[in-house]
């Protein structure tokens, strides 16, 4: 494991993240409105998931002009996406300064074979991953966080918890083998022995755990926290419904009180009659046109 | 018993350095928890989340007369909660210590740094400094323990303890080690 200093700092960016909620937005009101209702960090892109679904055509990383606009506007930490294998967008971004780079499969991949190499990078980036091999190929990278991938702009939880419910099954599984079992399951999870060991003996990742992806609801937000997140990211979840700032709000407060059901029933009851965005029943969805599965 | 005060942020590292030190640690998210503890840290995170998240739920007031009664330790945000003036932006706080401090006043991320300090009577120490505030006025009452760059880091008032940085990231434990015996002499 790379603890240096330089790997610790960006991991503890992610810890000082821990039972929050981030929050897609696209331009500076949206990050207000965000920033106000109590996310702690929000991630800039061009587009929410779900309008990439809708319109197509290639995502990419979002204007300048736009990203310094969200970065002036809020005082919280600001993350911003990059296509996987682009790392020259990556540059832009650090050059720009932004705190943390999403390295996506919500925009429009740049490399079939490539991610990109983040151990050269100074500032932290997160990753997506459907299952432990990914999340740790990544981590190889030098991915300084993981979120389990959900299907974004899907409006549809299932996705989220399948990956979710994925990671934690096959650490768990680790953490009962001997050590000379090790080495086929870092065959099997194509991911570097010195990892799948440290899961082994900890029992989770090296870097914190997030969850993405599908969440509509402070109930669904609730959900990935009580399944191991450690934070929730929330796309087009808040800017799709037909009440933002009250979503938002509501899902900031189910997030912190996820433990507690009394709470979150004062979450869900906050939205009143605001209605979460439709959603889609993501099993009807041709398989090519799942985000999750760009990235490898 | 501590608490760690646990809306958001860095509240399981905390936890886990008081463990380390000795101490035994609790997550706080109600008025009623907070009853049951004897010390409070309010960890690093992001300080306008957890002031929203302390207005909603009305756990200002309890939470500043829990001030006035025990110990509270303030790492990055924490501080900022504790502090008597806060700018940049300018925002609300507890005001249990006189300090007024700057948000984020080393920059973004690529700022952040880790370092090493002397502390008064704890000797050398590590310090993580992510999107740090500065202290930039520590009144009449403030003692300071230790300071980068010229500017005061480690800081107390009475029973309460004030970090800009996070010892909690840090494996030798000597600024838990110095809030746990901050709250056994109350």
């Amino acid at each position: 494991m790379i603890l240096n200093d330089e790997f610790r700092l960006k991991i503890g960016l992610a810890e000082m993240l821990k039972g929050g909620v981030i929050m897609d937005v696209t331009n500076p009101e949206q990050a207000q409105i965000a920033e106000r209702a109590g996310a702690c960090a929000v991630m800039a892109l061009e587009r929410v998931p779900s309008d990439i679904r809708k319109e197509g055509g290639v995502a990419r990383m979002s204007p300048i002009r736009m990203m310094r606009g969200i970065m002036d506007s809020v005082s919280i930490p600001v993350m911003a996406k990059a296509r996987i294998g682009h790392f020259m967008e990556a540059h832009v971004l650090e050059a720009l300064k932004v705190d943390y780079i999403d390295e996506s499969e919500v925009l429009t991949p740049a490399d079939e074979d490539n991610h990109i190499d983040k151990r050269g990078f100074r500032v932290p980036f997160v990753c997506g991953a459907k299952n432990l091999g990914e999340a740790l190929r990544r981590i190889s990278e030098g991915a300084a966080m993981i979120r389990t991938k959900g299907e974004a702009g899907s409006g549809n939880i299932v996705e989220a918890v399948r990956h979710m419910r994925t990671i934690q099954r096959e650490m768990k599984q680790l953490t009962v083998l001997s050590h000379d079992e090790l080495y086929a399951e870092a065959k099997r999870h194509q991911a570097p022995i010195e990892l799948v060991e440290y899961v082994a003996q900890n029992g989770k990742l090296p870097v914190p755990n997030f969850s993405a992806g599908g969440v509509a609801t402070p109930a669904d937000a609730a959900l990935m926290m009580a399944m191991g997140a450690e934070t929730v990211f929330v796309g087009s979840g808040i800017f799709k419904s037909n009440d933002p700032e009250r979503f938002a709000k509501a899902i900031v407060k189910a997030t912190t009180y996820w433990k507690n059901p009394a709470k979150v029933l004062e979450a869900c009851d906050e939205v009143g009659v605001s209605e979460p965005m439709r959603g889609l029943d993501t099993s009807k969805l041709p398989e090519e046109e799942l985000m999750a599965n760009r990235g490898w | 018993m501590i608490g760690v005060l646990a809306l958001q942020g860095g509240y399981e590292a905390h936890a886990r350095a008081i463990a380390r030190a000795g101490g035994e640690a609790c997550e706080v998210r109600t008025a009623e928890e907070l009853q049951a503890v004897d010390g409070l840290i309010i960890p690093g995170g992001e300080s306008t989340t957890m002031l929203k998240l302390l207005d909603r739920e009305n756990l200002f007031e309890p939470l500043r007369a829990f001030g006035n009664a025990k110990p509270v330790f303030g790492t990055c945000a924490g501080a900022i909660l504790l502090a008597r003036e806060v700018s940049n932006p300018k925002q609300n706080s507890l005001g249990l210590v006189d300090i007024a401090v700057e948000r984020n006043a080393y920059g973004r991320q690529l700022d952040s740094r880790v370092t090493s300090i002397e502390g008064e009577n704890l000797g050398a120490m590590e310090a993580v400094f992510i999107r740090a505030p500065i202290i930039r006025r520590a009144g009449a009452g403030v003692k300071v323990i230790a300071s980068y760059n010229g500017d005061p880091v480690l800081v107390e008032q009475g029973r309460h303890l004030v970090a800009t940085f996070h010892p909690e990231l840090s494996s030798d434990n000597l600024v838990h080690k110095y809030f746990l015996d901050k709250v056994a002499a109350q």
